[in-house]
């Protein structure tokens, strides 16, 4: 072995997980094992839209969407096959999921006991951070104070019964998914911990001594973009903003509970479509920033695969980014050395710099009444869109460089793409069937009248004002589905559509490409009589709703009348308003690859409300067999990353507009 | 007008008639198109919903036109899909105008996003059509007039939503039977509404967000401090109620419902409604011609009065034919000149 001057001190290597779930319980514990067989260290469970959002399997909002991004868990039985053989006293699970995460946690806990593991073994992460999905990833349910409420349960739960628990992973990584910049993802990323924390801190059954332990077990997840110097020192600005919100605003003075301990998942939004082998390098490159800085190195780390931008990773590149890991923790000497910038005036600069923007940002958020206050007023929406509106013009004029994307552009064939749609895993049309038979068994099987008393249990909770964590536990051993949990607490709390943030965000940039299609809009004007209005929907249960933000705002900046209703919308509503609205072109937003059932659903109801001739456009990660398919059922265009150029995009939606109307 | 083209004003009428949504959105879009050609079957499609029972009837409650106003942020939306649940809840047939601004810049508009439906609102079946200000800063669109006709045809309750900015106010108080001003908590405007004389328009005020507590509660106190230097009602006169309500608790919204009918029933009951409309309809008209043709187009015709009382007169067919023949009738003069 050669020689390193810190053998004697080297850092543990960091979790390695892959964000993985997909199909049924059964599919994703076949993957698990062979991750864990394959060198992965830890697991983190993808779970699928109805489970994020909760509903069954069989509501029909999760038509086309079960076991396509992750997988669904219905109820116990799910659940314990998902860690079937995997015992949960030596696994540390990361679970991503929000809304309903008291909910999993209780059938996690549940699933652990029937493997005869005590819930205080346990060790893993709730994600439970809903600020962020209103920001960004919109697997919100309830409105934000029932939210922090729910939030606040497992914290104040999991202290005690799970003292090894993460119960929360404020996430930074969806604020610069959806364009933050470094200062904005620090900024905002603290605000959202302190409404948390100033909420726990607020509980009766919370003593003001456990606040240094709560603090202690709030983790973060981090973005690392490419310019992975910047990202460095955005840890490492974090690190300090953390220890100095906790000594300033809590009074904690144990260092141990001041360390800001967090995960990563490297950059989804910087991967591109067009060579998409050079992802391969920048997901590297993307990991090295969060591993650099010893002193804000990650905890865990997850990396995406090279073919995110095309469709659902296979086995082999998931395997390709594990081994990208292994390569780092366990081949460089990365592990081996104290700070490296310790005494690096340069990387202290930027540093500083970072710290200051970000801690003024933060106390405008704070004075403006926190988190909470800066959602309901859409002041950290509109701001987001704001700077990835400004993200994707700089990309478009080619200020921004991306390789392959907008300079470097030609290139020889590439054999990893050669089979078309085969460099991509297709989830089976059937896994949904299946899914739905085996709730129906199960609902079949179980003791209705244990289940109905033990959701009495969980609205009794609610209205008492108690704990809902332990009712729910009880009620994932009486084999309560999940939709059944989430139906309970809507009734009580009702259901939230958060601000979508485009309707004031101001126009980025003047000097303008806007000028010439402007024109062209006014001359369709007068040809139509009245100004071209586009309905931008989002249907079914995906809540990325950044591309279709960047759309209805680029569309109102050409000139043109945009209804923009925001996400979650079923084909019928969007037909309805497409309707009502007397639009001449839908905009449809599809994500979590449930394209196919969604947009013919709309097409049909078109064509029944006597609209077929109503043009429809979509955009999303779309394979091009599904593209295909799609144009021959009616579809007008078809969008995918590759295509950034919003000004040519509307161009054409112009164009569209134009001859629909002859 | 073509053959083709007054079939489909009759099929249009036909499917107003019977309150079939396509015919309602293509009736909409027609009374919006700007085209020449297209002008005259929107005129004799509105004489045609003119002829109609449209005006107010003896039963409370049909074609009952809310104009629902304030400033951005009292919460206009929430509150009306408040509302709109609640009245759901009996059976009330709903349709809404929400007007938002357009961009001075491109002139385009993101609309709608303001009037997020949920729940059981978004379940409703309510026709919700979005308008933008187009040209005018602040103001109703040119077509929300002709709009408004067009949804009081078909439903018993039409909301007209608009941010209040002054000029706004102004405007939908003319063309609604019903003004309902959404004031914020705290938000220290009264004396500004007071300054612009706007405290005098609305029929019903109501504090919002009262979840929040005192703050609501002395923001009543104040605007009934403020409009009791308006002079009291006297039994003849409306008398504005100032409401607390809370969109978010679902709070003081059928106390809402119940003011808004019982200043319909006031009206009705004093055969005012038909008046107010009619008044209503004739101050739309003169602004909406001050507009495309300025002082002067209106000097041509013997200024704004002349003009008010020849559309006051008895005629045949709605006022928006009326207006056409002014509006062609002042060209002519400028021309002429």
């Amino acid at each position: 072995m050669p020689q390193s001057p810190n053998l004697e001190q080297p850092d543990r290597p960091w979790l390695i997980r892959t964000y993985s779930g997909h199909s049924s319980a059964e599919a994703s514990n076949a993957l698990y094992r062979s991750n864990l067989a394959a060198g992965q260290t830890g697991l983190s469970v993808a779970f699928d839209l109805p489970t994020q959002t909760g509903y069954d399997s069989d509501h029909p909002l999760a038509r086309g969407e079960v076991g396509k991004v992750g997988v669904p868990i219905c109820h116990i039985d799910d659940m314990t096959t998902l860690f079937d053989q995997i015992p949960l006293d030596r696994m540390n699970t990361s679970m991503t999921i929000n809304a309903t995460a008291a909910w999993l946690l209780a059938l996690y806990v549940a699933a652990a006991e029937r493997q005869g593991v005590a819930q205080d073994k346990l060790q893993g992460t709730t994600q439970n951070d809903i600020i962020k999905e209103y920001l960004s990833r919109g697997t919100y349910v309830f409105p934000p104070e029932a939210s922090i409420r729910t939030t606040s349960d497992i914290v104040a739960y999991t202290v005690e019964a799970i003292p090894k628990w993460n119960p929360i992973n404020i996430c930074s990584y969806h604020l610069q998914e959806a364009g933050a910049t470094p200062v904005q993802e620090i900024a905002f990323a603290m605000a959202n911990a302190v409404a948390v924390l100033d909420a726990v801190r607020d509980r009766d059954d919370v003593p003001e001594e456990t606040i240094g332990r709560v603090f202690g077990r709030i983790s973060f997840f981090l973005n690392a973009g490419i310019r992975f110097v910047e990202e460095t020192c955005k840890c490492r600005a974090m690190t300090a903003l953390w220890a100095e919100l906790g000594r300033e605003r809590y009074g904690i003075d144990d260092e141990r509970m001041l360390r800001f301990r967090y995960g990563v998942q490297v950059n989804s939004l910087g991967l591109s479509e067009a060579q998409p082998e050079n992802n391969i390098v920048r997901i590297a490159l993307e990991a090295l920033g969060v591993t650099l800085s010893r002193d804000a190195r990650t905890r865990s780390l997850q990396l995406p695969a090279w073919n995110e931008a095309l469709g659902l990773p296979r086995p082999w590149d998931q395997q390709l980014s594990l081994r990208t890991q292994q390569i780092l923790a366990y081949e460089t000497d990365l592990l081996e050395y104290p700070d490296l910038f310790d005494g690096s005036h340069v990387v202290e600069a930027r540093t500083a710099a970072l710290l200051d923007d970000a801690r003024t940002e933060m106390h405008k958020i704070l004075e403006m009444g926190g988190a909470v206050s800066a959602i309901e007023n859409a002041y950290m929406k509109q701001a987001l869109v704001e700077s990835h509106t400004r993200r994707i013009r700089a990309i478009e004029r080619g200020e921004q460089t991306v390789v392959g994307v907008n300079r470097f552009e030609e290139t020889a064939d590439s054999p990893l793409t050669a089979d078309g749609d085969a460099s991509i895993l297709k989830v089976d049309d059937s896994a949904e069937r299946d899914q739905v038979e085996r709730l129906l068994g199960f609902r079949g099987r179980r003791n209705t009248a244990e289940a109905e008393a033990a959701l009495k249990g969980i609205e009794d909770a609610l209205k008492n004002g108690d704990n809902i964590v332990p009712a729910s536990i009880r009620a994932a051993h009486a084999g309560v589905t999940t939709g059944e949990w989430s139906d309970t607490l809507r009734r009580l709390f009702g259901e939230y559509r958060a601000p979508t943030g485009v309707a004031a965000a101001r126009t980025v940039a003047a000097g303008d490409d806007n000028e010439a299609l402007r024109a062209r809009t006014e001359e369709l004007s007068e040809a139509l009589g009245r100004r071209p209005k586009i309905l931008v929907g989002k249907p079914g249960l995906d809540g990325h709703s950044n591309g279709a933000e960047q759309i209805a705002v680029k569309a109102r900046d050409v000139g043109l009348e945009v209804v923009y209703d925001g996400i979650r919308l079923t084909p019928e509503e969007i037909v309805q308003s497409a309707r009502d609205e007397g639009v001449h072109v839908i905009g449809l937003s599809i994500l979590s690859g449930s394209h196919s059932i969604l947009v013919r659903d709309v097409l049909q109801r078109l064509e029944k409300e006597g609209l077929g001739n109503l043009p429809v456009i979509v955009g999303g990660i779309i394979p091009d067999d599904d593209a295909a398919e799609l144009l021959a059922a009616g579809v007008k265009r078809i969008y995918t990353p590759k295509d950034f150029d919003l000004t040519r995009i509307m161009g054409d939606i112009v164009d569209i507009v134009g001859e629909a109307a002859r | 007008m073509t053959a083709e083209q007054s079939q489909r004003v009759m099929r249009l009428l036909e499917g107003l008639a019977a309150g079939e949504r396509g015919a309602i959105s293509e009736a909409l879009n027609l009374v919006d198109d700007r085209r020449s050609e297209e002008r005259e079957a929107a005129l004799r499609l509105l004489d045609g919903l003119a002829q109609r029972a449209d005006t107010p009837g003896s039963s409370p409650h049909v074609h009952h036109r809310v104009g629902i106003t304030g400033a951005p942020g009292a919460g206009k939306s929430s509150l009306l899909n408040a509302l709109v649940e609640n009245l759901h809840s009996e059976a009330a047939s709903i349709g809404i105008i929400a007007v938002d601004p357009s961009s001075q810049r491109s002139g385009g508009a993101l609309l709608g996003d303001r009037m997020r439906l949920s729940g059981g609102a978004r379940e409703s079946g309510v026709f919700l059509r979005s308008m933008a200000a187009r040209d005018r800063l602040g103001g109703l669109a040119d077509a929300t007039h002709a709009s408004a006709a067009v949804l009081s045809s078909v439903f018993d309750w039409v909301f007209i939503e608009t941010v209040g900015v002054g000029q706004s106010e102004c405007e939908v108080a003319d063309l609604v039977d019903t003004l309902v001003f959404v004031a914020q908590p705290g938000a220290g405007d009264t004396l500004q509404f007071m300054k612009a004389g706007i405290l005098e328009l609305p029929d019903i005020f109501v504090v919002n967000k009262a979840d929040i507590g005192p703050v609501a509660e002395r923001t009543r106190s104040e605007l009934q401090a403020t409009l009791g230097l308006t002079g009291p009602g006297d039994g003849e006169n409306w008398q504005a109620p100032v409401l607390l309500a809370s969109a978010q608790d679902r709070q003081g919204i059928d106390a809402l419902i119940e003011s808004i009918a019982a200043h319909w029933d006031h009206r009705l009951a004093r055969g005012q409604l038909a008046e107010r409309r009619a008044r209503g309809q004739v101050a739309f008209a003169i602004e909406s011609l001050a507009r495309r043709y300025g002082d002067y187009g209106l000097a041509q015709l013997g200024g704004p009065q002349a003009i008010a009382r020849r559309l006051e007169a008895p005629r045949e067919g709605s006022i928006f034919g009326a207006v056409l023949e002014i509006g062609q009738q002042i060209e002519a003069e400028i021309r002429g000149a």
